[in-house]
């Protein structure tokens, strides 16, 4: 199973620190994501901070600063478009994420003309957990700690908002601050991960385990638990069918390491679905792991 | 602008304006954002696909849109319907990456799939995008009374027997066939912007169904013609000013709906 030099390559241990690193930190924030119904702006902001990313590299800017800023922008632009309110909620999500398309359009468009970087569209778009380079490392795991950090200080008056916002203004908690605050959060988290992973693993990394775990089970600490397990055990293994798949077509032609990883996490997913439907409930398995987060909650 | 090689690009755009005015203002009602764009941006990597098996790129964006419209419906039946959309769509990226590597595509191939090439429309796509727009815009108004009365007043449409998860099921069908005919003309991210901020912004203006539909399309016409004729004399893409003027009339319209209630709330 694992080919020669698998453990003496680094690109392959920096994928492997960096991937486990987003993976937990997707997974935390994935899990409020999905039981806040939030995934259209998670997904989003990856493509918002491509934006940024493709911005910055036009403008001679750090990318980092680039990712980071466009999301932090694009967060709080839905945020002020109106993020309350449901419905308009994928609206305001929508208008943002045109806008940002719009702008990656232009910006690689300039790119693509002014300095003829061949690969820049694809590298931007889809990114790859083999080109990362090992400088950002520590400054990746700094800010995923702060993340981390914020949704753990804020995790009861977002749980309880989104279950009851009445209970939640009863109890005298600003759900547009609580409500804010999360959206920067998940602004900076998937800021992070699309630089280091990719646009496309990013949202499989936030959605994906999350919606599993939460599936599974109905305890949150549990929930959390399963989504970061799940999200490190399918990068990891991801990865190294992806560096073992150079070996396998006489091209020598391997797949890219994002196949691998979302292939990956959409099985768990899929195959989530019939277990939690064996655990012996009538109502849909969502529901029942909203209710007993209520009852932690309340 | 208006000489013979231009008459496609503003014919095609025509009608990709009315088809997505159209759908678009459906999208906006039921609040189906999230399948509007995980349709199509997925949708593109069936065209990566039929590229590398050599066969013609509308059979895989069908084939990919389809797919992804039904099972999207499939698997929202036990979970949650935006969590679904997500996984549904980072699948088909990531096999549409997969289709990438193996082929040797080059850059501005993905390029125009992904933002469109919509001034180098050639005569023969015409037909195929006109028939397949026909067929949305019949499908829509076939379905329009059932549209309206499950996304407005969801209550009434339960009375009257009619089942939410059918018409959701039609309407994700609609918006695959329109991501068909329109991804290899405006792309696959020009779509999305077209079917949000023209019909967005015509329900700030007008609150009746009727006319807010032909305002949508009016808009979106607009739009997209404004933004071929500033495309052709910048050499910028179209896609930038097609999501730019989008958001222009979305700005309008929450300004005018914004001084509309503050002046009935002066006279109350």
């Amino acid at each position: 199973m694992f080919e020669p030099g698998f453990f003496s390559s680094g690109p392959v241990v920096t994928a492997l620190v960096i991937g486990a690193v987003t993976a937990v930190v997707s997974a935390v924030v994935g899990v409020f994501t999905v039981v806040r119904g939030q995934s259209f702006a998670g997904h989003a902001l990856t493509d918002v901070a491509t934006t940024g990313g493709s911005g910055a590299f036009f403008f001679g800017v750090s990318p980092l600063v680039g990712f980071l800023g466009a999301g932090v922008i694009g967060a709080g632009a839905m945020d002020l478009i109106g993020v309350q309110r449901l419905r308009g909620r994928d609206l305001a999500t929508g208008v943002v994420l045109g806008v940002a398309t719009g702008l990656a359009a232009l910006f690689l468009y300039l790119d693509t003309t002014s300095r003829a970087t061949t690969g820049a569209t694809q590298q931007i778009l889809f990114g790859s957990i083999f080109t990362v380079s090992s400088s950002v490392i520590p400054l990746v795991i700094v800010m995923s700690a702060l993340t981390v950090g914020v949704i753990a200080l804020i995790h009861r008056p977002l749980l309880l908002s989104s279950f009851s916002s009445e209970l939640a203004a009863a109890r005298g908690i600003s759900l547009r601050r609580v409500g804010l605050l999360f959206m920067l959060a998940l602004a900076v988290a998937v800021g992070l991960s699309s630089i280091a992973i990719g646009s496309v693993l990013s949202t499989a990394l936030l959605i994906g385990p999350a919606a599993t775990a939460i599936r599974l089970t109905s305890s949150l600490r549990r929930a959390l638990l399963v989504a970061g397990v799940l999200g490190v055990v399918s990068t990891w293994l991801g990865v190294l069918l992806a560096y073992d798949s150079f070996y396998w077509f006489p091209s020598s032609q391997g797949l890219p390491v994002s196949f691998f990883i979302v292939s990956l996490v959409f099985l768990a997913f899929l195959g989530s679905g019939p277990l939690s439907a064996r655990r012996g409930s009538r109502s849909p398995a969502t529901e029942q792991a909203r209710g007993s987060l209520r009852a932690e909650v309340v | 602008m208006f000489s013979s090689f231009m008459v496609n690009a503003w014919l095609i755009a025509t009608i990709v304006a009315v088809v997505a005015g159209v759908v678009g203002f459906f999208v906006v009602l039921r609040g189906s954002a999230f399948p509007a764009h995980a349709i199509p941006n997925g949708a593109f990597a069936g065209a990566a696909g039929a590229n590398l098996i050599g066969v013609n790129p509308l059979i895989g964006l069908g084939v990919f849109s389809l797919g992804a419209a039904l099972g999207i419906a499939r698997l929202s039946r036990r979970g949650r319907a935006d969590a679904v959309t997500a996984m549904a769509l980072v699948m088909m990226l990531a096999l549409g990456a997969a289709f990438l590597s193996q082929s040797t595509e080059y850059e501005p191939a993905i390029f125009s799939l992904l933002f469109g090439e919509i001034l180098g429309v050639s005569g023969g796509q015409i037909v195929p995008v006109a028939a397949l727009g026909v067929l949305c815009v019949v499908a829509v108004g076939a379905l329009y009374r059932r549209l309206l009365l499950t996304s407005i007043v969801p209550e009434i449409a339960a009375a009257r027997g009619l089942a939410p998860q059918r018409v959701e099921v039609a309407f994700l069908v609609v918006i695959a066939c329109a991501t068909t005919m329109t991804v290899p003309v405006v792309g696959a991210l020009l779509i999305f912007t077209l079917m949000i901020g023209p019909p967005a912004a015509a329900r700030c203006f007008v609150d009746r169904p009727g006319p807010a539909l032909v305002l949508s399309v009016a808009i979106a016409l607009v739009a997209v013609w404004a933004s071929i004729a500033f495309s052709y004399t910048t050499n910028w893409p179209v896609g930038f000013y097609v999501s730019s003027f989008s958001a222009l009339a979305y700005g309008a319209g929450r300004c005018y709906a914004w001084r509309r209630r503050r002046r009935a709330a002066a006279v109350l």
